[in-house]
Protein backbone atom coordinates (compact mmCIF):
# COMPACT_ATOMS: atom_id res chain seq x y z
CA UNK A 1 0.00 0.00 0.00
CA UNK A 2 1.16 3.08 -0.87
CA UNK A 3 1.79 5.83 1.93
CA UNK A 4 0.46 9.11 1.09
CA UNK A 5 3.14 11.68 2.28
CA UNK A 6 1.10 14.30 5.07
CA UNK A 7 1.58 17.14 5.73
CA UNK A 8 1.32 19.26 9.00
CA UNK A 9 -1.04 22.13 9.09
CA UNK A 10 -2.04 24.15 11.67
CA UNK A 11 -5.42 25.64 12.31
CA UNK A 12 -6.57 29.34 13.14
CA UNK A 13 -9.50 29.77 16.01
CA UNK A 14 -10.88 33.09 16.43
CA UNK A 15 -12.18 33.57 19.54
CA UNK A 16 -14.51 36.41 20.57
CA UNK A 17 -15.41 39.86 20.79
CA UNK A 18 -18.72 39.00 22.34
CA UNK A 19 -19.36 36.62 24.85
CA UNK A 20 -22.52 35.35 26.18
CA UNK A 21 -21.88 35.39 29.85
CA UNK A 22 -19.66 37.70 32.52
CA UNK A 23 -16.55 39.29 30.48
CA UNK A 24 -15.88 42.55 28.75
CA UNK A 25 -15.22 41.77 24.96
CA UNK A 26 -11.93 40.87 23.65
CA UNK A 27 -10.19 39.33 20.80
CA UNK A 28 -8.40 36.16 20.51
CA UNK A 29 -6.54 34.37 18.01
CA UNK A 30 -5.17 30.87 18.55
CA UNK A 31 -3.08 28.88 16.22
CA UNK A 32 -3.69 25.23 17.05
CA UNK A 33 -2.36 21.91 16.21
CA UNK A 34 -4.77 18.89 16.68
CA UNK A 35 -5.71 19.99 20.50
CA UNK A 36 -2.58 21.35 21.41
CA UNK A 37 -2.62 25.32 21.16
CA UNK A 38 1.24 26.73 19.01
CA UNK A 39 0.28 30.63 19.57
CA UNK A 40 -1.51 33.11 20.65
CA UNK A 41 -2.28 36.65 19.52
CA UNK A 42 -4.42 38.76 21.16
CA UNK A 43 -6.34 41.92 20.04
CA UNK A 44 -8.08 44.65 22.74
CA UNK A 45 -9.86 47.83 22.50
CA UNK A 46 -13.37 47.02 22.47
CA UNK A 47 -14.28 48.60 24.90
CA UNK A 48 -12.14 51.95 24.57
CA UNK A 49 -14.56 54.51 25.60
CA UNK A 50 -12.21 57.55 25.92
CA UNK A 51 -12.34 58.45 29.36
CA UNK A 52 -8.94 59.92 29.44
CA UNK A 53 -10.10 62.31 27.02
CA UNK A 54 -13.19 63.06 29.14
CA UNK A 55 -11.21 63.76 32.05
CA UNK A 56 -9.97 66.94 30.46
CA UNK A 57 -13.17 68.77 30.27
CA UNK A 58 -13.91 67.82 34.13
CA UNK A 59 -12.90 68.96 37.68
CA UNK A 60 -10.84 66.66 39.93
CA UNK A 61 -13.87 65.71 41.82
CA UNK A 62 -16.25 64.79 38.62
CA UNK A 63 -13.17 62.62 37.44
CA UNK A 64 -13.22 60.36 40.52
CA UNK A 65 -16.82 59.15 39.57
CA UNK A 66 -15.49 58.65 35.79
CA UNK A 67 -12.60 56.94 37.29
CA UNK A 68 -15.11 54.50 38.97
CA UNK A 69 -16.63 53.32 35.69
CA UNK A 70 -13.26 52.22 34.28
CA UNK A 71 -14.32 49.02 35.87
CA UNK A 72 -17.31 48.08 37.67
CA UNK A 73 -15.98 45.20 39.83
CA UNK A 74 -12.88 47.37 40.68
CA UNK A 75 -14.62 50.52 41.41
CA UNK A 76 -12.71 51.29 44.69
CA UNK A 77 -9.22 51.02 43.10
CA UNK A 78 -9.69 53.63 40.28
CA UNK A 79 -10.75 56.33 42.94
CA UNK A 80 -8.30 55.27 45.07
CA UNK A 81 -5.07 55.38 42.98
CA UNK A 82 -6.61 58.63 40.99
CA UNK A 83 -6.71 60.28 44.73
CA UNK A 84 -3.38 59.31 45.61
CA UNK A 85 -2.48 60.77 42.56
CA UNK A 86 -3.97 63.83 43.27
CA UNK A 87 -2.78 64.06 46.70
CA UNK A 88 0.57 63.60 45.92
CA UNK A 89 0.61 66.68 43.26
CA UNK A 90 -1.28 68.89 45.81
CA UNK A 91 0.19 67.63 49.10
CA UNK A 92 -2.87 67.05 50.94
CA UNK A 93 -2.58 64.42 53.55
CA UNK A 94 -6.17 62.45 54.56
CA UNK A 95 -6.52 62.53 58.01
CA UNK A 96 -5.78 59.63 59.87
CA UNK A 97 -9.02 57.99 60.79
CA UNK A 98 -9.81 58.22 56.73
CA UNK A 99 -6.71 55.87 56.13
CA UNK A 100 -8.14 53.34 57.83
CA UNK A 101 -11.75 53.45 56.57
CA UNK A 102 -9.65 53.60 53.06
CA UNK A 103 -8.43 50.13 53.40
CA UNK A 104 -11.69 48.65 55.41
CA UNK A 105 -12.88 49.81 52.25
CA UNK A 106 -10.14 48.37 49.92
CA UNK A 107 -9.94 45.41 51.82
CA UNK A 108 -14.25 44.53 51.27
CA UNK A 109 -13.42 45.20 47.64
CA UNK A 110 -10.57 42.66 47.64
CA UNK A 111 -12.57 39.70 49.57
CA UNK A 112 -15.96 40.14 46.58
CA UNK A 113 -13.63 40.15 44.16
CA UNK A 114 -11.97 37.54 44.86
CA UNK A 115 -15.06 35.23 45.86
CA UNK A 116 -16.10 36.40 42.67
CA UNK A 117 -13.33 34.96 41.08
CA UNK A 118 -13.86 31.68 42.93
CA UNK A 119 -17.57 31.41 41.18
CA UNK A 120 -16.17 32.19 37.82
CA UNK A 121 -13.77 29.85 38.17
CA UNK A 122 -15.41 26.78 39.24
CA UNK A 123 -17.81 27.87 36.32
CA UNK A 124 -15.31 27.74 33.95
CA UNK A 125 -14.50 23.68 34.45
CA UNK A 126 -17.77 23.00 34.94
CA UNK A 127 -18.46 23.17 38.71
CA UNK A 128 -21.84 25.02 38.45
CA UNK A 129 -22.60 24.40 41.97
CA UNK A 130 -19.65 26.04 43.47
CA UNK A 131 -20.41 29.17 41.49
CA UNK A 132 -23.91 29.31 43.05
CA UNK A 133 -22.50 28.71 46.81
CA UNK A 134 -19.66 31.19 46.07
CA UNK A 135 -21.93 33.75 44.73
CA UNK A 136 -24.41 33.73 47.74
CA UNK A 137 -21.65 34.34 49.55
CA UNK A 138 -20.61 37.26 47.86
CA UNK A 139 -24.37 38.65 48.04
CA UNK A 140 -23.74 38.93 51.70
CA UNK A 141 -20.82 40.99 50.95
CA UNK A 142 -22.85 43.37 48.82
CA UNK A 143 -25.03 43.39 51.66
CA UNK A 144 -22.13 45.21 53.40
CA UNK A 145 -21.02 47.11 50.68
CA UNK A 146 -24.81 48.65 50.45
CA UNK A 147 -24.78 49.10 53.95
CA UNK A 148 -21.42 51.16 54.07
CA UNK A 149 -21.33 53.18 50.86
CA UNK A 150 -25.51 53.14 49.82
CA UNK A 151 -24.71 51.28 46.40
CA UNK A 152 -23.88 47.32 45.66
CA UNK A 153 -21.78 48.11 42.81
CA UNK A 154 -20.83 52.01 42.09
CA UNK A 155 -19.65 53.00 45.42
CA UNK A 156 -18.85 56.53 45.20
CA UNK A 157 -17.29 56.40 48.48
CA UNK A 158 -13.57 58.54 48.02
CA UNK A 159 -13.20 61.48 47.95
CA UNK A 160 -9.81 64.03 47.43
CA UNK A 161 -8.59 64.38 51.26
CA UNK A 162 -10.37 61.95 53.00
CA UNK A 163 -13.75 59.61 52.47
CA UNK A 164 -17.13 60.30 52.38
CA UNK A 165 -19.13 57.87 54.49
CA UNK A 166 -17.55 57.14 58.77
CA UNK A 167 -18.00 53.95 60.30
CA UNK A 168 -20.12 54.48 63.54
CA UNK A 169 -20.02 52.03 66.27
CA UNK A 170 -23.79 50.89 65.72
CA UNK A 171 -22.26 49.64 62.15
CA UNK A 172 -19.80 47.52 63.65
CA UNK A 173 -21.74 44.60 64.63
CA UNK A 174 -23.00 44.04 61.14
CA UNK A 175 -19.50 44.15 59.69
CA UNK A 176 -18.34 41.77 61.95
CA UNK A 177 -21.28 39.66 61.34
CA UNK A 178 -20.00 39.59 57.60
CA UNK A 179 -16.66 38.62 58.28
CA UNK A 180 -17.57 35.61 60.80
CA UNK A 181 -20.13 34.74 58.54
CA UNK A 182 -16.93 34.65 55.67
CA UNK A 183 -14.81 33.36 58.33
CA UNK A 184 -17.65 30.10 59.02
CA UNK A 185 -17.70 29.48 55.29
CA UNK A 186 -13.90 29.64 54.08
CA UNK A 187 -13.12 26.46 55.60
CA UNK A 188 -15.77 25.35 53.37
CA UNK A 189 -14.84 26.73 49.93
CA UNK A 190 -11.13 25.36 50.95
CA UNK A 191 -12.23 22.32 51.24
CA UNK A 192 -13.52 22.67 48.24
CA UNK A 193 -10.77 24.18 45.83
CA UNK A 194 -8.14 22.54 47.68
CA UNK A 195 -8.56 18.99 48.58
CA UNK A 196 -11.51 18.47 46.11
CA UNK A 197 -9.97 15.77 43.27
CA UNK A 198 -12.18 17.43 40.33
CA UNK A 199 -10.27 20.76 40.62
CA UNK A 200 -6.98 19.35 41.51
CA UNK A 201 -7.19 17.58 38.09
CA UNK A 202 -7.81 20.38 36.09
CA UNK A 203 -5.72 22.68 37.53
CA UNK A 204 -2.14 21.38 38.60
CA UNK A 205 0.27 21.59 36.16
CA UNK A 206 -1.73 23.20 33.96
CA UNK A 207 -1.32 26.99 32.67
CA UNK A 208 2.22 27.22 33.75
CA UNK A 209 3.32 30.65 34.56
CA UNK A 210 7.25 30.46 35.66
CA UNK A 211 9.04 32.98 37.67
CA UNK A 212 11.44 34.41 35.23
CA UNK A 213 8.23 34.77 32.76
CA UNK A 214 5.75 36.30 35.53
CA UNK A 215 9.41 39.04 35.81
CA UNK A 216 10.09 39.01 32.27
CA UNK A 217 6.44 39.83 31.27
CA UNK A 218 5.93 42.19 34.01
CA UNK A 219 2.87 40.15 35.78
CA UNK A 220 1.38 41.99 38.58
CA UNK A 221 -1.43 40.97 41.26
CA UNK A 222 -1.95 37.54 42.36
CA UNK A 223 -0.71 36.21 38.98
CA UNK A 224 2.53 37.11 39.74
CA UNK A 225 2.95 36.48 43.57
CA UNK A 226 1.33 32.68 42.72
CA UNK A 227 4.46 32.32 40.57
CA UNK A 228 6.49 33.17 43.66
CA UNK A 229 7.69 36.95 42.85
CA UNK A 230 7.08 38.94 46.06
CA UNK A 231 5.61 41.89 44.83
CA UNK A 232 2.38 43.92 46.79
CA UNK A 233 2.11 47.24 46.88
CA UNK A 234 0.58 47.27 50.15
CA UNK A 235 4.02 45.78 51.88
CA UNK A 236 5.98 47.85 49.30
CA UNK A 237 4.91 51.17 50.16
CA UNK A 238 3.01 52.21 53.21
CA UNK A 239 0.21 53.89 51.69
CA UNK A 240 -2.95 54.74 53.24
CA UNK A 241 -2.96 52.71 56.94
CA UNK A 242 -1.17 49.42 55.69
CA UNK A 243 2.30 50.71 57.57
CA UNK A 244 0.41 50.36 60.56
CA UNK A 245 -0.92 47.39 59.85
CA UNK A 246 0.90 43.35 60.34
CA UNK A 247 0.68 42.63 56.68
CA UNK A 248 3.24 40.36 54.49
CA UNK A 249 3.86 39.14 51.30
CA UNK A 250 1.70 35.89 50.60
CA UNK A 251 2.83 33.35 48.05
CA UNK A 252 1.42 30.11 47.98
CA UNK A 253 4.41 28.18 49.49
CA UNK A 254 3.02 29.32 52.86
CA UNK A 255 0.81 26.34 52.61
CA UNK A 256 2.56 23.62 50.26
CA UNK A 257 5.92 24.44 50.41
CA UNK A 258 6.61 24.63 46.60
CA UNK A 259 5.54 27.51 44.04
CA UNK A 260 4.97 25.55 40.85
CA UNK A 261 2.88 29.13 39.51
CA UNK A 262 0.09 26.90 37.92
CA UNK A 263 -3.61 27.92 38.03
CA UNK A 264 -3.60 25.59 40.86
CA UNK A 265 -1.42 28.22 42.95
CA UNK A 266 -3.36 30.91 41.71
CA UNK A 267 -6.35 29.72 43.24
CA UNK A 268 -4.31 28.66 46.65
CA UNK A 269 -3.28 31.94 46.47
CA UNK A 270 -6.38 34.09 46.15
CA UNK A 271 -8.30 32.02 48.75
CA UNK A 272 -5.20 33.04 51.34
CA UNK A 273 -5.26 36.69 50.22
CA UNK A 274 -8.95 36.49 51.34
CA UNK A 275 -8.10 35.26 55.01
CA UNK A 276 -5.80 38.03 55.02
CA UNK A 277 -7.93 40.52 53.73
CA UNK A 278 -10.61 39.34 56.72
CA UNK A 279 -7.77 39.53 59.08
CA UNK A 280 -7.00 43.46 58.33
CA UNK A 281 -10.31 44.74 58.12
CA UNK A 282 -10.46 43.10 61.75
CA UNK A 283 -6.74 44.80 62.64
CA UNK A 284 -8.60 48.79 61.26
CA UNK A 285 -12.03 48.08 63.51
CA UNK A 286 -9.86 47.53 66.80
CA UNK A 287 -6.93 50.27 65.86
CA UNK A 288 -8.73 52.82 64.31
CA UNK A 289 -8.16 55.96 65.85
CA UNK A 290 -11.32 58.96 66.11
CA UNK A 291 -11.32 61.88 63.96
CA UNK A 292 -12.00 63.67 60.92
CA UNK A 293 -12.93 61.66 57.95
CA UNK A 294 -12.00 64.42 55.75
CA UNK A 295 -9.86 67.59 55.62
CA UNK A 296 -12.14 69.73 53.92
CA UNK A 297 -15.77 68.97 53.57
CA UNK A 298 -16.35 72.08 51.48
CA UNK A 299 -16.09 70.87 47.83
CA UNK A 300 -16.19 74.23 45.69
CA UNK A 301 -13.15 75.52 48.06
CA UNK A 302 -11.32 71.76 47.98
CA UNK A 303 -11.87 72.62 43.76
CA UNK A 304 -10.05 76.13 44.11
CA UNK A 305 -7.12 74.97 46.27
CA UNK A 306 -6.45 72.13 43.33
CA UNK A 307 -7.07 75.15 40.89
CA UNK A 308 -4.33 76.16 41.63
CA UNK A 309 -1.60 73.47 42.16
CA UNK A 310 1.02 73.31 39.53
CA UNK A 311 2.69 69.64 39.58
CA UNK A 312 1.97 66.13 39.10
CA UNK A 313 1.52 63.10 41.03
CA UNK A 314 1.35 59.24 40.85
CA UNK A 315 -1.20 57.23 42.82
CA UNK A 316 -0.42 53.23 43.39
CA UNK A 317 -3.07 50.92 44.39
CA UNK A 318 -3.15 47.15 45.35
CA UNK A 319 -6.17 46.36 43.43
CA UNK A 320 -7.83 42.85 44.13
CA UNK A 321 -6.19 42.11 40.55
CA UNK A 322 -2.91 43.85 40.95
CA UNK A 323 -1.10 47.16 41.01
CA UNK A 324 -3.09 49.92 39.54
CA UNK A 325 -1.45 53.24 38.45
CA UNK A 326 -2.75 56.39 37.60
CA UNK A 327 -0.17 59.61 36.61
CA UNK A 328 -2.10 62.83 36.91
CA UNK A 329 -0.54 66.95 36.07
CA UNK A 330 -2.48 69.84 36.84
CA UNK A 331 -1.06 72.95 34.65
CA UNK A 332 -2.40 75.51 37.55
CA UNK A 333 -4.40 77.52 35.28
CA UNK A 334 -7.33 75.17 34.79
CA UNK A 335 -9.61 73.31 36.92
CA UNK A 336 -9.16 69.95 34.63
CA UNK A 337 -6.30 68.05 34.78
CA UNK A 338 -3.93 69.14 32.16
CA UNK A 339 -3.25 65.21 31.42
CA UNK A 340 -4.91 61.98 33.60
CA UNK A 341 -2.92 58.37 32.81
CA UNK A 342 -4.70 54.96 33.87
CA UNK A 343 -1.99 51.79 34.10
CA UNK A 344 -4.48 48.84 35.25
CA UNK A 345 -3.57 45.59 36.12
CA UNK A 346 -5.29 43.57 33.35
CA UNK A 347 -2.44 45.43 30.99
CA UNK A 348 0.27 43.88 32.63
CA UNK A 349 -1.54 40.04 32.94
CA UNK A 350 -2.33 39.94 29.30
CA UNK A 351 1.12 38.92 27.95
CA UNK A 352 1.01 36.32 30.61
CA UNK A 353 -1.51 34.39 29.09
CA UNK A 354 0.99 33.72 26.00
CA UNK A 355 3.17 31.59 27.52
CA UNK A 356 0.27 30.03 29.92
CA UNK A 357 -1.87 28.97 27.01
CA UNK A 358 0.70 27.45 24.71
CA UNK A 359 1.12 23.87 24.55
CA UNK A 360 -2.44 23.18 26.37
CA UNK A 361 -5.20 22.01 25.03
CA UNK A 362 -8.68 24.05 23.94
CA UNK A 363 -10.29 22.65 26.69
CA UNK A 364 -8.47 24.52 28.70
CA UNK A 365 -8.47 27.90 27.70
CA UNK A 366 -11.80 28.59 29.80
CA UNK A 367 -9.71 27.71 32.92
CA UNK A 368 -6.47 29.58 31.99
CA UNK A 369 -7.77 32.82 30.63
CA UNK A 370 -9.97 33.10 33.70
CA UNK A 371 -7.34 32.02 36.05
CA UNK A 372 -5.63 35.60 35.78
CA UNK A 373 -8.90 37.02 36.78
CA UNK A 374 -9.28 39.32 33.36
CA UNK A 375 -11.31 42.26 33.43
CA UNK A 376 -11.65 41.07 30.12
CA UNK A 377 -11.69 37.34 28.50
CA UNK A 378 -13.55 35.94 25.90
CA UNK A 379 -13.88 32.82 24.96
CA UNK A 380 -17.18 32.65 23.67
CA UNK A 381 -17.45 32.53 19.98
CA UNK A 382 -14.89 30.39 18.18
CA UNK A 383 -15.01 30.14 14.01
CA UNK A 384 -13.34 27.10 12.94
CA UNK A 385 -11.58 27.73 9.70
CA UNK A 386 -10.80 24.52 7.67
CA UNK A 387 -9.97 25.46 4.35
CA UNK A 388 -12.90 26.53 2.70
CA UNK A 389 -15.70 24.87 5.46
CA UNK A 390 -16.41 27.59 8.04
CA UNK A 391 -18.22 26.33 10.99
CA UNK A 392 -18.80 27.90 14.23
CA UNK A 393 -18.04 27.22 17.91
CA UNK A 394 -19.73 28.65 20.73
CA UNK A 395 -18.31 29.45 24.44
CA UNK A 396 -21.28 26.44 25.36
CA UNK A 397 -19.49 24.03 22.67
CA UNK A 398 -16.06 25.00 24.71
CA UNK A 399 -17.61 24.66 28.09
CA UNK A 400 -19.13 21.41 27.29
CA UNK A 401 -15.85 19.93 25.97
CA UNK A 402 -14.10 21.42 29.30
CA UNK A 403 -16.71 19.50 31.29
CA UNK A 404 -15.64 15.90 29.33
CA UNK A 405 -12.68 16.80 29.47
CA UNK A 406 -13.44 16.35 33.33
CA UNK A 407 -15.42 13.72 33.21
CA UNK A 408 -12.67 11.90 31.36
CA UNK A 409 -9.78 12.22 34.33
CA UNK A 410 -12.74 11.17 36.71
CA UNK A 411 -12.71 7.78 34.98
CA UNK B 1 -44.47 39.54 38.30
CA UNK B 2 -45.75 42.23 35.70
CA UNK B 3 -48.97 43.31 34.38
CA UNK B 4 -50.80 41.60 31.94
CA UNK B 5 -48.56 38.11 32.02
CA UNK B 6 -50.69 34.99 32.67
CA UNK B 7 -50.45 32.66 35.48
CA UNK B 8 -49.02 29.69 32.86
CA UNK B 9 -46.43 31.15 30.56
CA UNK B 10 -46.48 29.52 27.25
CA UNK B 11 -43.06 28.71 27.19
CA UNK B 12 -39.88 30.03 29.45
CA UNK B 13 -37.89 33.21 28.41
CA UNK B 14 -34.20 32.60 26.91
CA UNK B 15 -32.38 35.63 27.50
CA UNK B 16 -29.08 36.72 25.77
CA UNK B 17 -26.55 38.76 26.87
CA UNK B 18 -24.04 41.03 25.11
CA UNK B 19 -21.60 43.28 26.41
CA UNK B 20 -20.96 46.57 24.16
CA UNK B 21 -18.51 47.95 26.17
CA UNK B 22 -19.85 48.38 29.55
CA UNK B 23 -17.62 48.49 32.75
CA UNK B 24 -18.16 44.91 33.88
CA UNK B 25 -21.08 46.57 36.42
CA UNK B 26 -24.41 45.68 34.90
CA UNK B 27 -22.59 42.14 34.04
CA UNK B 28 -22.48 41.52 37.68
CA UNK B 29 -25.59 42.31 38.48
CA UNK B 30 -27.28 40.03 35.62
CA UNK B 31 -25.49 37.03 37.03
CA UNK B 32 -26.20 38.02 40.38
CA UNK B 33 -29.87 37.59 39.05
CA UNK B 34 -29.06 34.22 38.28
CA UNK B 35 -27.71 33.42 41.31
CA UNK B 36 -29.41 31.56 44.41
CA UNK B 37 -30.36 34.97 45.89
CA UNK B 38 -32.56 35.79 43.38
CA UNK B 39 -32.31 33.09 41.55
CA UNK B 40 -34.78 33.74 37.99
CA UNK B 41 -34.69 30.26 36.57
CA UNK B 42 -37.25 28.95 38.71
CA UNK B 43 -39.25 31.56 36.63
CA UNK B 44 -37.75 29.54 33.42
CA UNK B 45 -35.61 32.75 32.65
CA UNK B 46 -31.83 31.27 31.64
CA UNK B 47 -28.88 32.94 29.98
CA UNK B 48 -28.32 31.15 26.60
CA UNK B 49 -25.12 30.92 24.58
CA UNK B 50 -26.27 31.71 21.08
CA UNK B 51 -28.41 34.07 20.26
CA UNK B 52 -29.99 31.98 17.94
CA UNK B 53 -31.14 30.64 20.93
CA UNK B 54 -32.40 33.49 22.68
CA UNK B 55 -35.87 35.44 22.92
CA UNK B 56 -34.65 38.79 24.29
CA UNK B 57 -31.65 40.40 24.31
CA UNK B 58 -30.01 42.08 26.93
CA UNK B 59 -27.44 44.94 26.22
CA UNK B 60 -25.16 46.52 28.70
CA UNK B 61 -22.80 49.15 27.91
CA UNK B 62 -22.44 52.49 25.43
CA UNK B 63 -21.71 50.65 22.00
CA UNK B 64 -18.09 51.46 21.14
CA UNK B 65 -16.93 51.75 17.36
CA UNK B 66 -15.42 48.47 17.24
CA UNK B 67 -18.56 46.84 18.66
CA UNK B 68 -21.93 48.40 16.64
CA UNK B 69 -21.60 45.34 13.62
CA UNK B 70 -20.98 43.04 16.10
CA UNK B 71 -23.91 44.09 18.30
CA UNK B 72 -25.94 44.27 15.24
CA UNK B 73 -25.49 40.93 14.38
CA UNK B 74 -26.42 39.50 16.98
CA UNK B 75 -29.77 40.99 16.92
CA UNK B 76 -30.19 39.88 13.30
CA UNK B 77 -28.92 36.23 14.56
CA UNK B 78 -32.18 36.21 16.85
CA UNK B 79 -35.03 34.28 15.50
CA UNK B 80 -38.55 36.63 15.75
CA UNK B 81 -40.42 37.68 17.87
CA UNK B 82 -37.77 39.18 20.13
CA UNK B 83 -36.93 41.85 22.47
CA UNK B 84 -34.44 43.76 22.99
CA UNK B 85 -34.05 45.03 27.02
CA UNK B 86 -31.26 47.86 27.77
CA UNK B 87 -29.70 47.70 30.88
CA UNK B 88 -27.46 50.63 32.57
CA UNK B 89 -27.67 54.51 32.17
CA UNK B 90 -24.86 54.17 29.82
CA UNK B 91 -26.70 52.35 27.31
CA UNK B 92 -29.88 54.57 27.75
CA UNK B 93 -28.16 57.76 27.66
CA UNK B 94 -24.51 57.68 27.37
CA UNK B 95 -24.33 59.01 31.42
CA UNK B 96 -20.68 59.60 32.06
CA UNK B 97 -19.08 58.88 28.53
CA UNK B 98 -21.49 60.72 26.91
CA UNK B 99 -19.59 63.40 25.05
CA UNK B 100 -16.81 60.59 24.07
CA UNK B 101 -15.90 60.83 20.74
CA UNK B 102 -15.85 56.21 20.55
CA UNK B 103 -19.30 55.88 21.02
CA UNK B 104 -22.53 55.51 18.92
CA UNK B 105 -24.63 55.05 21.51
CA UNK B 106 -26.61 55.08 23.25
CA UNK B 107 -28.36 52.17 21.92
CA UNK B 108 -31.40 53.18 20.71
CA UNK B 109 -29.71 54.52 17.69
CA UNK B 110 -28.32 51.08 16.72
CA UNK B 111 -31.34 48.85 17.89
CA UNK B 112 -35.06 49.05 18.39
CA UNK B 113 -35.20 48.86 22.27
CA UNK B 114 -37.79 47.65 23.86
CA UNK B 115 -37.19 47.94 27.80
CA UNK B 116 -35.03 50.62 28.96
CA UNK B 117 -33.59 49.76 32.30
CA UNK B 118 -32.07 52.86 34.45
CA UNK B 119 -29.50 52.73 36.90
CA UNK B 120 -25.63 52.63 37.21
CA UNK B 121 -25.93 49.90 37.50
CA UNK B 122 -29.04 48.79 38.35
CA UNK B 123 -30.23 46.39 41.18
CA UNK B 124 -31.17 42.58 40.33
CA UNK B 125 -34.65 43.59 40.73
CA UNK B 126 -34.88 45.81 37.96
CA UNK B 127 -33.45 43.82 35.70
CA UNK B 128 -36.12 40.80 36.49
CA UNK B 129 -38.48 42.99 36.51
CA UNK B 130 -37.17 44.28 32.52
CA UNK B 131 -37.24 40.79 31.16
CA UNK B 132 -40.75 40.40 33.08
CA UNK B 133 -42.15 43.63 31.05
CA UNK B 134 -40.23 41.83 27.76
CA UNK B 135 -41.73 38.79 28.40
CA UNK B 136 -45.29 40.38 28.32
CA UNK B 137 -44.56 42.03 24.96
CA UNK B 138 -43.79 38.69 23.46
CA UNK B 139 -46.73 36.73 25.33
CA UNK B 140 -48.92 39.67 23.65
CA UNK B 141 -47.66 39.15 20.42
CA UNK B 142 -48.02 35.31 20.75
CA UNK B 143 -51.42 36.07 21.26
CA UNK B 144 -52.43 38.42 18.56
CA UNK B 145 -51.38 35.46 15.97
Amino acid sequence: MKQTATTKTSYHIPVGPIHPALKEPVFFEFEIEGERIVDVDVKLGHVHRGIEWASRKRNPIQILYLAERICGICSFCHPAAFTLAVETAADIQAPERAEYLRVIQGEIERITSHVLWAGVAAHEIGFDTVLFLTWQMREKLMDLTEYLCGNRVTKGIMTIGGIRRDITEDMIPKITDTLNYLKDNFEKLRKIFLDDKTIRMRSQGVGILTKENALKLCAVGPTTRASGVKKDVRVDTSYFAYGDLDIDFITPDVLTNEVNGDVYDRIIQRLLEVKQSIGLIEQCLDTMPSGDIVVEPKIPKLLNQLKKVNGEGVGRHEAPRGEVIHYVKFDGENESPYTWKVRAPTYNNILPWIPMLKGEQIADIPIIAASTDPCMSCTNRVAIADGSKKYEMQKEELHRLSIEKTRRLMK
Amino acid sequence: MAKGLTKAFKKALWVYHCNSGSCNGCDIEIIAALCPRYDVERFGIRLVGSPRHADALLVTGPVTRQMVDKVQRIYEQMPDPKAVICVGNCGNTGDVFYESYNLVGPIDNVLPVDVHVIGCPPRPEAIIFAVAKAWTKLETLEGKK
